[in-house]
């Protein structure tokens, strides 16, 4: 008998749960301003966050699905990825649009239940947000697929959780990104639920990460609430892309939230664990380390919070005042000409006596 | 001008288009250096090389959720599942995805891809590999679903679907794969889609059909001739969307109606059929819609296929019904 393959999965922390720095810092964190923007994002996050969700509450929203807790993973994405790279994000993952110009109102008129919601002003090559999960990681292998054959320096970045590495789909695609050497990063959302099922009920191997080995990428685990870590290994993972080798990186996080605004967590899960997570959370602990270093103060958080607040109630503004679209625009983009077949049905639904009222289900 | 069988027009068809056209790229299992399990995909590796004529891993929902992927960068995927008994793991992507991304991102991006497969029974394949479940496809909003049944059609249709800016699947009938040569010009001269093709002039029964029974159907108008029955002949050829103008306007000259399918009889698009005839051809019908297909049963192994098989005896029994209704 002999021992034929080894492999070892590395935890990537520079700031630990009470803001002290743990590990040599990066390049891009050595002069703490320049955090500053990410810390924004992270923040405008949560406050949009908290916003939906009140707009869901009082019935001006649909079902929406939360970030809170894990908008470090977002933002270290959107921070790493150049605007010409491609996302393809699962449906938690705001942050990481936002940072790539995705308008908060764009999120809201989707959750919103309005088709043009994904119809992003920047970012127009980056994907909608996937619904069935872990579809979106074939689309990633085919988006990746055709940066290599165009010999472009463009990498894709696809989004899952937790419970979508059960899934065919991200096995499948991880194999061929092995096969085909492309340049593709997987980031995985690892917040403990899928829904009511804990990450021990998905699997029994000790880390997502390791789930790369077997594909032949590179894998690694990150805490998913550092968001320097997050930032410098996307990074790292982005330039290894470059040179044809993949990577799966498991971010670990927590879901603070309900699944989405349908769900009641209280069903499966104890406050107490609630609370223990909540010390690890990302914003505040980049907040309380960017204030020992004297990089931040009260009076500046308190003209963020403002100016940020200021930010999303204009979003919400926009998303409000956005009239409906046309019933027959259910037509309209089914194919780019609509087949004589479907010309009665949209001609009916135009003259139809309550078509014009354009109301969507808020379920 | 060369003779060719179906298989051999689908070649010539993938090989026209990547040779003028660079964004077409061919992949699935198997489709480089063997060519394909049915030969469809024959030279073109060699040809164009092993990054455009791609072999996957063995993974049919990667392949078709690449091919969306592919098609979102603006490049022509033509993907095959190698038989449609392994279709179903596709069918998450198509409806999920290839059907509306289109629309759910306003236009911004779209999905022009091809969904290759062959199907159908009747060649003595192993199980899962001689269904016809067409209409799976046909029920989602946003494909188009498109069947050959000659050499010629299956050239000119397949140039079409490539061209289409929209995803189509493209089903070949692998029965009728070798079964009849035809001189097919390789002129890359695509047919239209969405519409029927009338295959022969009659004036006392129209007979609808798609796919392989087109020969069953075509035998079956030549024995209703030998007893003095004009049968009109209609291929459907794009099942989704339904060119409607076609079929309601020669049964309005005929009056009678044959549907001829080797899918399943219920829910099958013959029903769709015949609900057309019903709702918008019903004062010029002169019989009861007929329709002839395979059993509602689950498709039986080689030994009893042909009892499964819609023949040409029951087709002109059909035909014979609706001119003896009174």
């Amino acid at each position: 008998m002999q021992s034929i393959a080894q492999f070892t999965i590395n935890y990537w922390q520079y700031l630990n749960a009470e803001g002290q720095v743990v590990d040599e810092l990066p390049a891009f964190a050595q002069q703490p301003d320049q955090l500053i923007p990410l810390y924004r994002a992270m923040r405008l996050t949560r406050l949009f966050d908290h916003k939906a969700i009140a707009l869901q509450r009082t019935g001006q929203l649909g079902t929406y699905a939360s970030p809170l807790g894990q908008e470090a993973i977002g933002v270290g994405i959107g921070f790493a990825m150049r605007p010409e790279d491609v996302l393809i994000p699962a449906y938690r993952d705001h942050a990481a649009q936002f940072v790539r110009g995705v308008r908060l109102s764009d999120i809201l008129l989707y959750w919103g239940g309005d088709e043009r919601g994904m119809d992003y002003a920047a970012a127009r090559e980056d994907f909608p947000i996937a619904v069935p999960v872990a579809s979106q990681c074939c689309h990633a292998v085919g988006v990746a697929y055709a940066m290599r054959l165009r010999r472009e320096s463009r990498v894709t970045v696809c989004c899952i959780g937790d419970g979508g590495t059960s899934k065919g789909d991200f096995y499948e695609s991880l194999n061929a990104a092995g096969v085909w050497q492309l340049p593709l990063v997987f980031v995985i959302n690892n917040n403990q639920w899928a829904i009511s099922v804990p990450r021990s009920g998905q699997s029994a191997s000790q880390t997502l990460a390791q789930k790369a080995i077997a594909a032949g990428l590179h894998g690694e685990q990150v805490d998913g609430n550092d968001v320097i870590a997050m930032r410098a290994r996307v990074g790292a993972a982005i330039e290894r892309a470059q040179q044809g080798e993949a990577t799966v990186i498991e971010a670990l996080s927590y879901r603070m939230s309900d699944h989405t605004t349908a769900d009641d967590a209280s069903r499966y899960r104890t406050q107490e664990e609630l609370d223990q997570h909540a010390a690890c959370d990302p914003i505040s602990r980049l907040n309380s380390w960017l204030c020992e270093v004297g990089h931040w103060s009260d009076a500046q958080e308190q003209a963020l919070q403002q100016e940020l607040t200021e930010q999303v109630d204009e979003a919400v503004k926009q998303y409000l005042s956005k009239a409906a679209q046309q019933p027959t625009s259910m037509f309209d983009y089914l194919y780019e000409t609509l087949p004589a077949a479907y010309q009665a049905q949209r001609d009916e639904l135009a003259g139809a006596p309550n078509a014009a009222q354009g109301d969507s289900d808020n379920g | 001008m060369a003779e060719m069988t179906l298989i051999e027009a689908v070649t010539q068809a993938l090989a026209w288009e990547m040779a003028i056209d660079e964004r077409v790229l061919v992949l699935g299992e198997d489709v480089g250096v063997n060519g394909g399990v049915f030969r469809a995909t024959v030279g073109l590796q060699d040809r164009f090389g092993s990054e455009r004529v791609i072999d996957t891993p063995l993974a049919e929902s990667l392949i078709a959720g690449m091919a969306v992927g592919l098609a979102a960068q603006g490049l022509r995927p033509v993907a095959e599942i190698q038989f449609m008994g392994f279709i179903y793991s596709v069918l998450d992507q198509m409806l999920s995805h290839a059907s509306r991304l289109r629309n759910r991102t306003r236009g911004r991006l779209t999905c022009p891809m091809v969904l290759r497969a062959p199907f159908g029974g009747g060649i003595h394949a192993p199980e899962h590999h001689s269904e016809s479940t067409e209409a799976l496809f046909a029920h989602i909003p946003g494909l188009r679903v498109v069947i050959p049944s000659s050499p010629g059609r299956a050239y000119g249709l397949l140039l079409a679907a490539m061209r289409d800016p929209d995803p189509v699947i493209f089903l070949e009938p692998k029965r009728i794969y070798r079964l009849v040569k035809e001189e097919v010009p390789d002129d890359g001269a695509a047919l239209p889609l969405d519409v029927c093709y009338t295959l022969r002039e009659g004036s006392d029964v129209t007979l609808v059909s798609w796919g392989a029974m087109i020969k069953e159907t075509l035998e079956a108008a030549d024995t209703l001739a030998e007893q003095d029955i004009s049968a009109e002949v209609i291929d459907v050829a794009t099942i989704k969307p339904l060119d409607k103008a076609t079929i309601l306007e020669s049964v309005a000259r005929t009056g009678r109606c044959v549907i001829i399918h080797e899918a399943v009889r219920t829910g099958g698009v013959g029903a769709e059929i015949a609900a057309l005839l019903a709702g918008e051809g019903l004062l010029h019908l002169m019989a009861p819609v007929q329709r002839v297909t395979g059993y509602d049963t689950v498709m039986p192994l080689f030994r009893l296929e042909n009892h499964y098989m819609p023949s040409v005896e029951r087709v002109v029994q059909a035909a014979q019904q609706t001119l003896e209704f009174e």
